[in-house]
């Protein structure tokens, strides 16, 4: 087991770990917009420490360049993404879930 | 040490199928949306690990290069048009 896995493990399964966060939190939150709270962060944090174990694994090179230019690049574009399909959401007239409206959608 | 990707990958596997559940079921077009775009970063990682496995990164990298950017363009597009349209 050489000194570059032992490196990128930590890294991998926190990466899982917020991966099983999200997904816990995308089947179980009561409404469209807890979800989604869920699942932007999550994944986010989640994509991000698993390619940082990948290139980490990978070692120095042009490979692991694209690697972190995926990893900036997803950190960019999936908080736009939640953004932007929340907001139609809002438009679209969905109503946030509150504790006296009670029924689960 | 390909062992560990692997169930890694097995893994990730397991929560794209119940992230697939909000997919199917999940009721109106808004929680679909917000299941497939999960799905779509899980199947990032999990290209990644399949690259590590097989020993090909240099092949696969670029397939989950351009994954990112059509799950990215897709939620956009969708979410444009629900804007536009405005109504669920």
């Amino acid at each position: 087991m050489d000194i570059q896995l032992m490196a990128s493990i930590p890294f991998l399964l926190g990466g899982f770990f917020f991966f099983l966060a999200a997904t816990v939190g995308l089947l179980r939150f009561p409404d469209f917009f807890c979800r989604l709270h869920a699942t932007g962060k999550g994944d986010t944090l989640a994509v991000l420490l698993s390619l940082i174990g990948l290139s980490i694994y990978e070692g120095f090179s042009f490979t692991s360049l694209k690697i972190i230019f995926i990893a900036v690049f997803m950190f960019l574009a999936q908080p736009t993404s939640t953004h932007a399909i929340s907001r139609a959401a809002l438009r679209c007239g969905l109503e946030p879930w509150t504790k006296e409206s009670g029924e689960r959608r | 040490m390909s062992n560990f990707f692997l169930y890694l990958g097995m893994g990730l596997f397991t929560l794209v199928l119940f992230c697939l559940y909000r997919g199917v079921f999940g009721p109106g077009v808004l929680n679909r949306i917000a299941g497939i775009c999960a799905i779509g970063t899980k199947t990032l990682v999990i290209l990644l690990l399949m690259g590590f496995i097989y020993n090909r990164v240099e092949m696969f990298i670029d397939i989950s290069m351009v994954y990112a950017l059509l799950n990215f363009i897709g939620t956009i597009t969708v979410a444009k048009y629900l804007e536009i349209r405005g109504e669920v």
